[in-house]
This record gives C-alpha cells, sequence and structure tokens, in this order.
C-alpha cells in the first residue's frame, strides 16, 4: 500500500495527542502547574493537526462533514464521530485546568474514554480491510493503543519533568507501555511474514483449474490508481533495515533514557526534562517509520492482477 | 445509504464474460471510456494524456495471463498452455465491502436491481472503498477528486429512447466476439442464468466473501489436432447418409 504522507503525519501525531490526553483526564499531573497547562493545549494541538492532516489526502474535503453520516457501518465514520465527540470533554478538561487551575474527573474520564475509543477506530479502518492481509487481525488495534499509550505516557513524563507533577510514576507507565507495544508489534510482525496469500492469481482468476496463472500483459504499460494506490513495493531487505530502525528509536532508545533517568536522575534536576524530550523526540522518529512500513509493506488483494 | 439492502434484491443485474471467446481486442474497455466519460457523473479524466506517462480512470480494464499446466515451469513445457484474455470491471457484488466501509453515503447498492453506484455529490475522495475492493473496480477521478466505478451503464439499461438492442451495458453492445452478456442473475430462467449453469460459471476470489454478481465462463476442454485427426481422411469417404439424388449420384459414379 502507498504510504501516503498525510496519514502517516495523522496517525502518529493524533496517536501521540490522544494518548497524552488519555493520561491527563486521570489528573496524572498537578492542574495549578504551568507545564501540565501547557500539555493541555500541546495534545489538543497533536489532534487538531492529526485531524487535519487527514484531510489533505481528501479528492474533496470541502464535503469531509459527510463522513460524520455512516457511523453505523463505516469505522472512517465512527471514528470521526467520536474524534468531534471526544473533543467536547478534552476541551472542558483543558479549560478547567487551564483557567480554574483544578482537574474534573467528569471531564476528565469521558475524555481519557473518547482518547481510547477514537484510536481504536482509526485502527479498525485498517483491521477491517480483508483485502490488506497485513492488516486484517485484531493485532493492529492493540498495536495502535499500545503505541498510542506509550507515546502519550512520554509525553506525560516530559511535562511531570517540567514541573507538572511525579516524573517518575509516568517514566514506569511509559516503560510498561513501551515493551507492550513494541511486544505487540513483534507479533505482528511475524505473523505478517508467516502470512501465506488466500488469494493468489489462480483465485482471481478462478482458473487455477487450469494450472499455474501468471501476468503475461498488464492492460495498459504505464501506472495506474491502482498500482500507485496498492501496488507500493518496498525491497525485503529494506524493509529489514527500517524495522529495526523503528525498533530501535522507537523502543530501545527511548526504553534506555527514560530507564537511565529513572534511575540516576534527580527530581527536580535539568536531567530529567532533557532525558524525556530526546526519549520522545526518538520515539516519534521511530513512529513515523513504524507508520511507513506498516502502509509500505502491506499487499493488497488486487495486486494479484498486475503480477506483483 | 451505506448500508446493503437489508433484503438481497431479486433482481440481479449483471454481466457474464465468457473467457473462451474473449479476443482481448480491448473494444470494451474503449467503449466503456467513450461512452462513460459523457455519461453519469464527473468525465473520465486522463492525466498527462499525450505524454510518456499516461495515465487515466478507466471502468473496464483486460489483462492477459498464461496459464502453466501442473509439471511445467515454462509455457508449453508441459500439457496446454493457455492464454486467457481477462476483462475486468465491477462484479456488482452481493456482500460489497466498498459500499460499507463508505463513510459519506456516497457508495450505494440499489435494493431495486443490485447495482453498486457512487453519488459523486456526496464523494469525498478518501479512496477507502478502492482499499476495500479486492478486484480493483474503483479508481479515482483525479479531475474531480471523486470515485469511480462500472455503473452497468444504468443511464443506457433503462434509456427507453434507445432502441432495444442498445439498452445493454456499452461494453456489451461494442464486443465484437460476443463474449460479454448482460441480464438477470437473479432470474434462473434468464439466458444468462443458463449460461453460467451450463458452464460452470465462476466468482473471483470466493474467499473474500464479497459474493460477487458478474460470473465468468471458464475456458473450454481444448480439443487437439490429434484427437480430430480420426475423424478426417476416412469420414470423407463414407457416403452411407446419402439420400436421394445423391445416393443415386453416389451409385452411378461407384459403377463407373
Amino acid at each position: 500500500m502507498h504510504p501516503a504522507l498525510s496519514i502517516i503525519v495523522f496517525t502518529t501525531s493524533s496517536g501521540l495527542g490522544y494518548g497524552l490526553a488519555f493520561f491527563l483526564g486521570f489528573g496524572l499531573l498537578d492542574p495549578a502547574a504551568f507545564a501540565t497547562k501547557a500539555a493541555h493545549v500541546i495534545a489538543l494541538g497533536l489532534i487538531s493537526v492529526g485531524l487535519l492532516s487527514s484531510t489533505l489526502h481528501l479528492g474533496n474535503p470541502q464535503r469531509a462533514w459527510r463522513a460524520l453520516s455512516q457511523w453505523r457501518s463505516s469505522w472512517l465514520s465512527r471514528e470521526g464521530v467520536l474524534a468531534i465527540v471526544s473533543f467536547v470533554p478534552l476541551c472542558l478538561s483543558a479549560w478547567f485546568v487551564i483557567f480554574e487551575g483544578r482537574h474534573s474527573w467528569p471531564a476528565g474520564l469521558a475524555g481519557s474514554l473518547g482518547c481510547a475509543v477514537t484510536v481504536y477506530c482509526t485502527a479498525m479502518i485498517y483491521a477491517s480491510l480483508r483485502t490488506v492481509e497485513a492488516w486484517h487481525t485484531p493485532l493492529t488495534p492493540a498495536a495502535f493503543l499500545a503505541f498510542a499509550g506509550a507515546g502519550g505516557a512520554m509525553l506525560a513524563t516530559f511535562f511531570a519533568a517540567l514541573g507538572g507533577g511525579n516524573a517518575g510514576l509516568t517514566a514506569v507507565l511509559a516503560l510498561v507501555l513501551l515493551v507492550l507495544a513494541w511486544g505487540t508489534k513483534l507479533v505482528w510482525r511475524r505473523r505478517l511474514r508467516a502470512l501465506s496469500s488466500t488469494s493468489t492469481p489462480e483465485t482471481a482468476t478462478g482458473l487455477g483449474a487450469l494450472g499455474r496463472v501468471r501476468l503475461l500483459e498488464r492492460p495498459h504499460v504505464t501506472e495506474n490508481y491502482l498500482t500507485r494506490e496498492m501496488g507500493f513495493r518496498i525491497a525485503r531487505k529494506h524493509a529489514r533495515k527500517l524495522a529495526a530502525i523503528a525498533f530501535g528509536l522507537g523502543g530501545g532508545v527511548p526504553f534506555v533514557l527514560l530507564a537511565a533517568s529513572a534511575l540516576f536522575a534527580a527530581e527536580g534536576g535539568l536531567g530529567w526534562p532533557v532525558f524525556a524530550f530526546l526519549a520522545l523526540a526518538a520515539y516519534a522518529t521511530g513512529m513515523l517509520v513504524e507508520r511507513w512500513l506498516f502502509f509500505a509493506e502491506a499487499r493488497h488483494s488486487v495486486m494479484n492482477y498486475y503480477g506483483r | 445509504m451505506t448500508a446493503l439492502p437489508s433484503q438481497p434484491s431479486a433482481t440481479k443485474l449483471g454481466l457474464v464474460i465468457d473467457l473462451d471467446i474473449c479476443v482481448g481486442c480491448h473494444a470494451c474497455v474503449v467503449n466503456c471510456k467513450e461512452w462513460n466519460t459523457g455519461g453519469y457523473g464527473a468525465a473520465l479524466s486522463d492525466q498527462d494524456p499525450y505524454g510518456e506517462h499516461v495515465s487515466g480512470a478507466w471502468l473496464n480494464r483486460i489483462h492477459t495471463f498464461e496459464i502453466v499446466p501442473e509439471g511445467g515451469e515454462l509455457v508449453g513445457e508441459a500439457g496446454e498452455a493457455r492464454i486467457v484474455h481477462f476483462p475486468k470491471s465491477c462484479l456488482h457484488c452481493e456482500e460489497a465491502p466498498c459500499v460499507t466501509v463508505c463513510p459519506t453515503g456516497a457508495s450505494y447498492k440499489r435494493a431495486e436491481d443490485g447495482i453498486v453506484l457512487v453519488a459523486e455529490d456526496k464523494c469525498i475522495g478518501c479512496g477507502l472503498c478502492a482499499w476495500a475492493c479486492p478486484y480493483g473496480a474503483r479508481e479515482m477521478d483525479l479531475a474531480a477528486g471523486v470515485m469511480k466505478k462500472c455503473t452497468l451503464c444504468v443511464d443506457r439499461i433503462y434509456n427507453e429512447t434507445f432502441d432495444e438492442e442498445d439498452r445493454v451495458p456499452a461494453c456489451v453492445r461494442t464486443c465484437p466476439a460476443n463474449a460479454r452478456h448482460f441480464g438477470d442473475l437473479g432470474d434462473p430462467a434468464s439466458q444468462v442464468s443458463k449460461m453460467v449453469a451450463a458452464r460452470g460459471g465462476i466468482d473471483l476470489m470466493p474467499e473474500q466473501g464479497t459474493r460477487p454478481v458478474n460470473k465468468y465462463l471458464p475456458p473450454r476442454p481444448r480439443t487437439t489436432l490429434a484427437s480430430r485427426g480420426q475423424a478426417g481422411p476416412a469420414a470423407d469417404e463414407d457416403t452411407g447418409g446419402a439420400t436421394g439424388f445423391f445416393a443415386w449420384i453416389d451409385t452411378m459414379l461407384e459403377k463407373i
């Protein structure tokens, strides 16, 4: 599948934003601290940037409001509806913290629930497609949720270290979620490697009874919408290297940095925020690579008609 | 609206494509583009039409496959190799995954005849329906930013200003080899249903659970030259079936 930049930025950015908002909803940071107020603004900002980015790949974005209508059958529609619905408690929660310096449990918990469900809907857009076997597994939403959680806990650690609260607690949460997220991803990748497609050129043409089916001539000699959108290919050796980079930058580096600051850095010192920021930067970069691979490595069943 | 019809439609309009007959001339492809660029919805645009990297939206495409029989590595090495021309357009599935993923209600399946259509004024061009379709039946029109697909020439088949024989999809009307047939696959007595029953019509990618309405008729078994050899010269000598004047001529000539 074609790794479209707008969708990679959307899932990465909104994942981080929803993750942070999820933990803010539990009142883990001191609502009176300036860092916590900033955290609320950043969370809403990341979510908004993500959602706006997602509209960039639309052919007719001016009609995007129509996407809120088909929540009964479409995961994309459900995602849109929940993204908007959860904005209400998230903004309320941010209002209480920023202007009144207090944490509201009803708004906070409703916001956290909205965050989790919205990320789940995003993942289900991909996981519900039978045509892309790599995505068609419950492991896909599990990985999306765990990644959003890990990124959110890491952001919360950064803001806690800046004076918002107990960075040690959120760092431990981040470490646990990092292990969980990359563990899930590891199982997801093992499944991908072991996949043998149920759809083949033989089933696609229905000619399997006559023998092995091979493409002789494509419909047109040039590329078309289908081959550009769904025929993206990446060399396996490059995929392996990129996966190693994603695991290292997104998993290994932040884990070591967070563990080191939890063990050695002094509470309230400069070590915590610097290490937390570096961990976050590495994680965000690793996530962009991971999301790029999520698309680039996935094969679509229509390619059975194109010999790819 | 993006929910599928609650009851499967009794009428299932669709195509039957005979892979034994198709010669891969691409006439259906061209006539499809010709008709539909001026018909239902936005025109079918081309990008870089006279350049090196020309591409555009097509609703019907012909792929050509070669089939290597069991035991062979190369075509012609074992058994009888075959080249099969394979026209492919929307199959108007009963469980159309492109319809249920649509977030706006632009994609829908008609309850009255089972045709799957896109209401282009509602389409936001997100492309998710093209991802959900296993067959590549949907292509985005890059100029209009909306999804295009086969309409089964809905603007021809019900058009009473046309002569009866023209009220079929453009691809069917134009096929010079008569490899394409249009009809109601929901009616077991229809011509197309009888062809499917007689020839063992097949579903494409049944494992995807889409239950396509369109059917493909597989190529017939080959008759080889060797098997026809016995019916050759010997059969020419046999005049046993001659009657009347020809029988008299036959007897007279035998006597000379």
